[in-house]
């Protein structure tokens, strides 16, 4: 095969891995069935077919394959949760509400390969006997949404979709469902009530376990955009042979989304922990900004734990101790566990030294603030109180026993909310605290400590004075 | 109720606060802590309504024996074939978990207590903290589990969301949203019980707002059923509201007598005025609810029109007379009548035991013509029922009736022919509920007449006596599905108001019978010697909850429906 070429300025660093992202930024590349066709597309959907459901599900167990959306959970794994004495339809969805801060590698798959992405389901689809599926796609991608119902429209026209797929007796159908324009419609099971017609309000777990009690209460597999074109790629390359790439347990590629204060932010697919968090900043990216040093760094996402740029870090590797440096970090799911945080959706965010930190989590609370579905106590009150603390702390109206309160509010939910946005909003502002705390308590004034802040109270106060 | 045929329910092992007890399996952990003693605090969780698990004050800690990873040795049971428990760092909520084998639940832990103050810290801070002019005060979750879980200060120190108060979201119940707490059981109730979804949620986070769908009104026949089970003050009746603090409420148990369902209640009365009614759980009746039209159907109970005085008709008109010269005034008319020349019309809406007093009347009076006034309306498909008499059963089992309201048209005849001369009117108003003239009741030699009200029957009464009504007083009704039920005196009525078996055993005795009845207990033990199926019963034998006596194919609409539910397990009911 010839040499792939890129758009001119476009064209991948050399460390990168591209698989997922090959087609992305290529010369002459166009998202029509044509042009996938024409490079082997769907050849794998018509071996697919062909095989048990269960071998498939077996190679993608093999592979390894570990969600791409956040949480990191084998996909195969999750494929076998669905129960075995089902008599229910099974409905795979695509989660392609790509929503964390920093995410954005869903939407050039969408935009320049969808049909990668229809292979992929389509393969999936099989293997976990779903005749019906639905891509899920944030209400702000509309173009993409476009992009997508033409893809199917043309997968359909082909017979990849439809009744009696390549000659077997498989049936597939595949919608397109515009998200509700939430941050919540990501989590999973939201994201199921939102596409039923509901408020998106997560699930509680036990007993609505989307394998067993998804949509319509029929199990329901949900995956992310790329880890279901990974699927594609699993076949292709065999489990084994795919499980190659990358490093045992943190298998294949990702795609990392940088930005922030580096020269050349951008998408970026490399093998999972085959590079390190410095290669990433100071290779691909191209450094920092000139004069800068790195302040900190959330490296999976707005709700993973932050990391200093000083940090060293001591963590167990094979048996041994080691310490690492953040820039020493390989960018994989079990090292960025390990140093306290998540390699999440693969949102790199890099924050250097111009920054003001209570700035930087104001940000990150107003987000959740914002987002926050309001279902449950905890998440619902507290995310907006940290992020009224945290406009204090920004406008000089702070105390430095602010900072222990905001530290408990985010105690308080932590690990006490319905879905796991409880710790996404939680983990920004426990890790700012813990790890730069003097920052923090530099921006507050001690001699507002218990002083009235706000005309709400002082109203009262004066009230009371009378 | 017999267990046989069912299939022997598996028991688990669970151990709550460090005792291991035994559980039916799907038992919901808050019910098992309930069980025992522990009652988890929460304010979502209702066990008629499903679970959504959003208020998290029911965290606790929780823990399974630990697994073994491979290779490793299961863990060993102790003596008492226990396994150890191996405690999860993180909370559960115990509304919607079920208890399995060789669990553990801590209610009062370090962790479990740390979640309950920061949920009841969290759930105050946008909260008005208006408990003064608050009417849920007094029995407001939020102030229960304050002093009981909270912190005692505040920490919060920023402005809190304002949001609509004062909303108009029905012809019945007003909301306030700042009080909300977002649990969403009124929510869940109109939806799974009323099937009226009117209510839901707008906007996000801490600026969630409960509202009215747009161009909807919260105006169901159930629809006061949700400011009882909102936690808090958010949704208020008009009815109530302003009227009275609850801690000055008496209560007192009895049961609606709006239709033939019978519903539970509670009585809220303070210094003989009725301020309002709620539903008292009892699952063989009315679940946990009650009508609005059975519910706010007490006002004319603390009306002016209320009768306070015995009357008797003198040339002046109606004289207030003491009850004994009305009483004896009563027995000299009807005294000399003969057999057949005088009606008894009872109601429908008297006890048992003043039926039986009237039976007794009758019989004194050598009279065949007794009948009640029947009384019917649209039953609905829930509890309301067609028969707004609450103890046709009672006048049918009592007076022998086979159809009430079939010798009213005799009666009137009678009347008409002359033949019927005088009328023992018994606590109802033939004129306006009976299609009675004040004609046709003006020709008679004689009316004795007992209601709570004035009325125009009681205009044309020579004898008008103050009935009390069903909050004043004590006996039994029989519901459509022939449930034995008690009423119990919440207020004492008006003036020289009695209750109207009272009256008749004065009246059989001034017509020459000694009765020896002193009490309603003692109308309750004549009353089981001649009538077999009240063989065996006392006042206090029916309980709270009353006793099944007849049988009947009355089904009950709600609860056919909830015991679906609980059957799938989506409430515990």
């Amino acid at each position: 095969m010839a040499a792939i070429k890129y758009l001119a300025g476009k064209e991948p660093h050399p460390n990168e891995h591209r698989m997922i992202f090959r087609n992305v930024d290529r010369e002459g590349w166009d998202p029509s069935i044509d042009t996938y066709l024409g490079e082997g597309g769907y050849e794998q959907l018509k071996k697919a077919v062909a095989m048990e459901p269960q071998a498939i599900t077996d190679e993608v167990k093999k592979a390894g394959v570990r969600g791409r959306g956040g949480a990191g959970f084998p996909a195969g794994v999750k494929w076998g949760f669905i129960p075995p004495n089902n008599t229910k339809p099974v409905y795979l969805i695509c989660n392609a509400d790509e929503s964390e801060p920093g995410t954005f590698k869903d939407r050039y798959i969408i935009h320049q390969d969808p049909h990668q992405l229809i292979e992929g389901m389509a393969i999936a689809c099989f293997a976990v006997g779903a005749k019906l599926a639905y891509i899920y796609i944030r209400e702000e991608f509309p173009e993409g949404a476009a992009i997508l119902e033409k893809a199917i429209a043309e997968a359909h026209e082909k017979g990849f979709l439809g009744k009696g797929i390549c000659g077997s007796d498989f049936d597939l159908e595949i919608y397109v469902h515009r998200g509700a324009g939430a941050y919540i419609c990501g989590e999973e099971t939201g994201l199921i009530e939102s596409l039923e017609g509901k408020r998106p309000y997560p699930r509680i777990k036990p007993p609505y376990f989307p394998a067993a009690m998804g949509l319509y209460l029929c199990p329901t597999i949900v995956n992310n955009v790329e880890t279901l074109c990974h699927v594609k790629h699993i076949l292709d390359m065999g489990g084994e042979e795919y499980a190659k790439l990358g490093t045992p347990n943190n298998t294949g590629t990702r795609i990392l989304c940088v930005s922030g204060d580096v020269q050349k932010p951008g998408y970026f697919e490399v093998q999972v922990g085959k590079v390190t968090l410095g290669e990433v900043i100071n290779d691909m990216c191209g450094g920092l900004k000139p004069g800068r040093k790195i302040q900190a760094v959330i490296p999976g996402g707005s709700s993973a734990k932050v990391l200093r740029g000083d940090e060293t870090f001591k963590i167990k590797k094979g048996g041994e101790d080691v310490e690492l440096k953040l820039e020493d970090i390989p960018m994989d799911f079990d090292t960025l566990a390990a140093c306290g945080s998540m390699a999440g959706s693969g949102g790199v965010i890099v924050i250097d030294d111009s920054r003001s930190i209570s700035w930087v989590l104001n940000n990150i609370n107003a987000f959740y603030a914002h987002e926050s579905c309001g279902q449950c106590t905890p998440c619902r009150e507290g995310s907006l109180w940290m992020k009224k603390i945290t406009d204090r702390v920004v406008a000089g109206k702070a105390a430095p026993s602010d900072i222990d309160t905001l530290d408990a509010v985010a105690r308080n939910i932590d690990g006490r909310t319905i879905c796991a946005f409880g710790e996404a909003c939680s983990w920004p502002t426990e890790s700012f605290i813990q790890k730069f705390r003097d920052e923090l308590v530099a921006s507050t004034n001690p001699d507002l400590d218990e002083a009235i802040v706000n005309p709400e109270t002082e109203l009262a106060a004066a009230h009371l004075a009378r | 109720m017999s267990d046989e045929g069912k299939p022997a329910v598996e028991m688990v092992d669970v151990q709550i606060d460090g005792e291991w007890h035994q559980f039916p399996k799907g038992t919901r952990m808050i019910e098992a802590c309930r069980q025992v003693g522990k009652e988890v605090p929460h304010y979502c969780y209702h066990p008629k309504l499903t679970s959504p698990g959003n208020c998290r004050m029911c965290l606790v800690e929780m823990g399974m024996p630990p697994r073994p990873r491979p290779g490793e040795d299961p863990p060993e049971k102790d003596e008492n074939g226990h396994l150890p428990i191996s405690w999860i760092p993180r909370p559960v909520i115990a509304c919607a978990n079920t208890v399995a084998p060789n669990m553990g639940i801590r209610t009062d832990s370090d962790l479990t207590h740390a979640c309950r103050q920061g949920v009841m810290e969290l759930l105050l801070i946008n909260h008005p903290l208006d408990c003064p002019i608050c009417d849920q005060a007094g029995e407001c979750r939020l102030q229960e589990f304050s002093v009981e879980h909270g912190n005692g200060g505040s920490r919060f120190r920023e402005q809190k969301v304002k949001k609509p108060k004062n909303v108009d979201i029905g012809p019945r119940i007003r909301l306030d949203d700042e009080r909300c707490i977002m649990c969403s059981r009124c929510i869940r109730f109109t939806d799974e019980v009323a099937d009226d979804p009117v209510l839901g949620f707008t906007d996000r986070g801490s600026h969630t707002v409960l509202t009215v769908h747009p161009g909807q009104q919260l105006a169901n026949n159930y629809s006061l059923n949700t400011v009882d089970i909102c936690p808090v003050g958010a949704l208020t009746s008009n009815d109530f509201r302003f009227q009275m603090r609850v801690w000055f409420l008496k209560e007192d148990k009895s049961i609606c007598t709006s239709c033939g369902r019978g519903c539970n209640i509670t009585i809220g009365s303070r210094e003989d005025e009725v301020y309002r009614l709620t539903p008292r759980e009892n699952n063989e009746v009315n679940s946990a609810w009650m009508c609005d039209h059975g519910r706010l159907n007490f006002h004319y109970l603390n009306s002016e029109m209320r009768l306070t005085d015995p009357l008797v008709r003198g040339a002046e008109g109606h004289e207030t007379v003491a009850w004994g010269d009305a009483i004896q005034a009563a027995a000299d008319a009807l005294g000399r009548c003969e057999a057949n020349e005088i009606a008894l019309i009872a109601s429908g809406r008297l006890t048992n035991e003043e039926l039986f007093m009237a039976r007794r009347l009758a019989s004194v009076m050598k009279t065949e013509f007794v009948d009640i006034v029947p009384r019917s309306g649209e039953a609905d498909d829930y509890l309301l029922a067609a028969d707004r008499n609450p103890n046709t059963n009672g006048a049918k089992l009592v007076l022998g009736l086979d159809e009430p309201g079939q010798a009213l048209k005799d009666i009137r005849e009678g009347m008409a022919q002359g033949r019927i001369k005088a009328l023992v009117v018994l606590q109802e108003n033939l004129i306006d509920d009976a299609g009675f003239t004040a004609e046709e009741l003006g020709k008679l030699d004689f009316i004795l007449h007992t209601y709570p009200l004035a009325n125009p029957t009681a205009e044309t009464a020579d004898v008008v006596l103050p009935g009390a009504a069903f909050s004043e007083k004590r006996g039994s009704m029989i519901n459509l599905t022939g449930r034995l039920q008690r009423l119990n005196r919440a207020t004492d009525g008006p003036g020289q108001t009695r209750e109207v078996w009272e009256i008749v055993r004065d009246l059989i005795q001034a017509l020459g019978g000694g009765n020896g009845i002193y009490l309603i207990e003692d109308v309750f033990k004549q009353m089981a010697g001649e009538i077999a199926e009240f063989e065996g019963l006392t006042l206090s034998k029916i309980g709270d909850l009353g006793v099944p006596l007849l049988e009947t194919d009355e089904k009950i609409p709600l609860l056919e429906r909830e015991r679906e539910r609980v059957a799938k397990g989506i409430i515990v009911g």
